[in-house]
């Protein structure tokens, strides 16, 4: 048994070491809002928060996560994440929005350490996060629109 | 039971008429699956195919299109809340049931699906009459309950109205009567200086379900008692399976199951993980088949001898191999564009149910009808009894729009095997592998110019696979030889050369290959707007007077070429190191018209840094979701014109992941500005036509920097 604490309840789970912690949150606790889109750490769409740092968790080994702290889309809370989740209703910014939960993991981190980011820091920030629709520009637009909501 | 005759057979009409326009009121999911016909008056049900009006008053719409990003789920319901006189918040969206008979494509006949750009061309008159039929009969009921005249009664934010005497009833107290109303025959549509949602800055629907992880993907989907399956399929196209050994793989852990299906090996396990471990462990044998030793290379070597000899012709007007001979210039050029996947971020999957009375599917569907088809030939049953239910798409651009239904019938051979639910998970790596792309293809373009530098002769031979052959579009699509989704963007060339033949070669070759977001015009936009440029720079022209010169009959392409070279400052002196191009183009009845900014270091290494980009729409219904999708197009095209490509190498290919097969990234993104042509036109389609000009405009603009002619896709990031 391995276990650890997801978005605040400790969790046991009964599965290989190596078995990477993505196939763990969406198959075996049902927490399917973090996304599977590479499998191999290249694309950021499974991104979560680990000890509160973000982690492709396509790529990490549930056994590595003993003991720690996780955090999903579903659990994320707090200031950053609602100023972001405000500026993604005013910009509409998702298409498809497969990978939102990815990018949101990773641009509440970069907010969490950067309250107004500049366009290149954002770009450098958000460069692992893959989006097919193409909504860079309005990714883009809706960090700095959230550092603003944080700033007021 | 009352069953009402004339509700049920106005459906049928109104179905066989193409019309496809029914509504109701509320009635409960299980009373609906068994009738599609309206029960004892009091419980106010009735039968229902777009708009659902809840005794709360919460107006549900059914959108018959699949949501994969294109804001079907915004712009559709947008049209029944302009004319039922909703409140754009009362709103809530439901996918509707696969049923053709109810939820047809209007432009494709018989078959429900999402495709060609055409959800709001489809619906705009349909769901804007669907809306104004259920606000005239929750009129007629107020009418009733007041005993006063309807035509004096007004709809107004979810309650009908009466003037005279200030009364008001909700859409919700109204739905029982409501539906015993007569459905009106004729109805009249808001006239569009009375709108208050079309065109207007209203919001998408999905954005806050999609920003929490709350909104649910096909590969979300869990059922009880469901297993998960991956499938091992052969790694070269064409080939077969030999013989295989389950033995290992059934020894992995959480394996419970491994069979033969048409695709490949099926392996079941407890989980994803163990089904991917389970797979891994498998051996398998494949027998060779057609595509052993195919290469991209050897592809594009046969094209080449193919491009030497005439094709089937697409258009011919007057003589252009006379008139090429008598031409003062003569410009030749050949363009080469690769195989792409469309890898959408959510990989392909399927969850499949098959019972007694038949069969249950849930995934981001967009062909609904033809999946229905081909899962019924798997389990021998109607394709009636063959439930769909559509769920948001992580991203599509034509991949789940497939006449052999590939994803969907593998997974109702497992299902079926099985006896359980069952979910099939496609990884990164089948997808890339898993064809279906957009084919590769050779352009051979020749042009003459007079004396003046002006075309008098443009010869345009295309080779590359058609991507209809062999299914039942074959039929519809393909006329005299020419399947019109190779040559559209060629063929109807609206620029003004008085000699001019398109033909086209359409080999055949064992790679599966399938429509690609803009389909055609993918490749005849990056031949023609790259070559044009070469006429005009042949001529001394400006790239943008050359062709305003040859588009005086073509209205809507010269506005967007003058609304995106006005909003860009064309002709403006940039730094050094920096250029212009343009490219303007037509594609599924819109318009679309984008100029590229390009910084080139001294290494070549360069960077597109802005883009202006003009649309002509018709009416944009949904303003912020236009700008949002051609945004998107111009990022998706990038993708494309930069990076992506399939290559094969002995009929395999080589790329497997988003490391080898590389999209756009954020950093890569240019600042993008979307000017929309103000217009009255019926609405067309905007998810496609944002991405065939950025390829050439780019190119343009590369040759604006360095002199160099860049005719092969992908470009790359640097110009060598």
């Amino acid at each position: 048994m391995i276990s650890f604490t997801v978005n605040g309840k400790p969790h046991s789970v009964d599965v290989p070491g190596d078995t990477p912690l993505l196939w763990v949150l969406r198959d075996h606790l049902r927490l399917t809002g973090t996304k599977f889109g590479c499998g191999e750490s290249f694309c950021g769409a499974c991104t979560v928060h680990i000890d509160g740092k973000p982690a492709k968790s396509c790529s990490v080994e549930v056994g590595k996560v003993a003991g720690k702290s996780v955090t999903t889309i579903e659990g994320i809370a707090g200031p950053v994440i609602e100023a972001l989740r405000a500026a993604w209703s005013e910009l509409d910014v998702p298409q498809c929005g497969y990978c939102h939960s990815g990018q949101l993991m990773r641009a509440a981190d970069l907010l969490a350490h950067n309250p107004r980011p500049d366009d290149e820091q954002i770009d450098a920030a958000m460069n692992g996060n893959l989006c097919r629709c193409a909504t860079y520009q309005r990714i883009r637009d809706g960090i700095h629109a959230a550092a603003r909501r944080l700033g007021a | 039971m009352n069953h009402d005759p004339s509700r049920r057979a106005f459906i049928k009409a109104g179905a066989a008429l193409g019309a496809g326009l029914t509504l109701g009121f509320h009635l409960t999911a299980a009373r609906a699956a068994k009738l599609a016909i309206p029960t004892p008056a009091g419980e106010a049900f009735a039968p229902n195919a777009f708009i659902r009006i809840a005794p709360d008053g919460t107006v549900t719409v059914l959108v018959k299109h699949l949501e994969m990003g294109q804001g079907v789920q915004t712009g559709l319901p947008a049209l029944v809340a302009e004319e039922l006189e909703v409140p754009w918040q009362d709103i809530r969206v439901e996918a509707a049931p696969a049923d053709a008979s109810l939820y047809n494509n209007l432009l494709w006949g018989p078959m429900q699906g999402t495709g060609g750009s055409t959800a709001m061309a489809n619906s705009y008159e349909q769901l804007r009459r669907a809306g104004a039929t259920a606000r005239e009969m929750l009129k007629a009921a107020a009418a009733q309950a007041w005993q006063v005249d309807q035509a004096g009664l007004k709809a107004d934010a979810g309650a009908i109205l009466n003037p005279a005497t200030g009364q008001r009833l909700s859409y919700g107290q109204l739905a029982d009567a409501a539906a015993l109303m007569a459905v009106p025959k004729q109805v009249e549509l808001k006239s569009a200086k009375d709108f208050k949602v079309i065109g207007k800055g209203f919001k998408r629907t999905d954005t806050r379900a999609k920003s929490d992880g709350s909104a649910q993907f096909g590969l979300d989907l869990h059922l009880d008692g469901m297993l998960t399956a991956v499938v091992a399929r052969p790694q070269r196209f064409g080939d077969t399976l030999d013989k295989f050994d389950a033995g290992k793989a059934l020894a992995m852990p959480g394996v419970k199951a491994v069979f033969a299906i048409p695709a490949g090996v099926a392996v079941v396990a407890a989980d994803t993980w163990s089904a991917i471990k389970g797979r891994e462990a498998l051996k398998a044998d494949w027998a060779a088949g057609p595509a052993a030793g195919l290469s991209s290379a050897a592809i594009f070597a046969s094209y080449r001898d193919l491009a030497k000899q005439p094709g089937a012709v697409a258009r011919n007007d007057g003589d252009a191999a006379k008139a090429l001979a008598g031409s003062a210039q003569r410009i030749a050029a050949e363009f080469e564009v690769p195989y792409l996947a469309h890898a959408p971020m959510e990989p392909l999957n399927c969850v499949v149910q098959v019972q007694a009375d038949g069969c249950d599917i849930w995934t981001g569907d967009q062909f609904q009808t033809m999946d229905q088809n081909n899962a019924a030939k798997v389990l021998g049953i109607a394709p009636d009894k063959v439930r769909i239910h559509t769920l948001f798409a992580g991203g599509s651009f034509g991949r789940r729009a497939n006449a052999q239904s590939d994803y969907i019938v593998e997974a109702v051979a497992i299902a079926k095997h099985m006896g359980v639910p069952v979910k099939t998970v496609w990884t990164r790596e089948d997808d890339i592998h898993g064809g279906y792309y957009r084919p590769c293809y050779l352009h051979a373009l020749e042009a003459g110019l007079d004396a003046d530098g002006r075309p008098m002769a443009w010869q345009h031979r295309i080779v590359g696979q058609s991507i209809t052959a062999g299914t039942p579009f074959e039929a519809g699509m393909v006329k005299n030889g020419v399947d019109n989704t190779s040559v559209e963007g060629a063929a109807n060339l609206p620029y003004a050369i008085p000699n001019l033949r398109v033909d086209l070669q359409s080999p055949k070759l064992p790679v599966p290959v399938l429509w690609w977001r803009s389909v055609g015009s993918t490749h005849t936009a990056f031949a023609t707007e790259v070559f044009i440029d070469e006429l005009a720079h042949a001529a001394g022209a400006d790239p943008v007077a050359f062709r305003r010169g040859l588009l005086k009959d073509h209205p809507r392409h010269l506005a967007v070429l003058d609304l995106a070279v006005d909003k860009a400052n064309w002709g403006k002196p940039l730094p050094p190191g920096w250029g212009r191009g343009v490219a303007v183009h037509e594609s599924f009845n819109s318009y679309v018209a984008e100029v590229a900014e390009v910084s080139v270091q001294p290494n070549g290494e360069f960077k597109v840094e802005r883009v202006v980009c003009a649309v002509d729409c018709g009416l944009a219904v949904t303003p912020d979701v236009v700008k949002a999708q051609m945004e998107g197009g111009i990022g998706f095209g990038l993708s494309a014109a930069l990076h992506s490509a399939v290559t094969l190498e002995d009929g395999r290919a080589e790329q497997s992941n988003f490391d080898d097969y590389r999209i756009l990234r954020m950093k890569e993104m240019p600042r993008i500005e979307v000017h929309i042509v103000a217009s009255d036109a019926p609405p067309t389609g905007v998810g496609e036509p944002g991405v065939p000009p950025i390829a050439p405009a780019v190119a343009n603009a590369l040759f604006a920097v360095t002199g160099k002619r860049l005719r092969k896709l992908p470009l790359g990031s640097r110009v060598s």
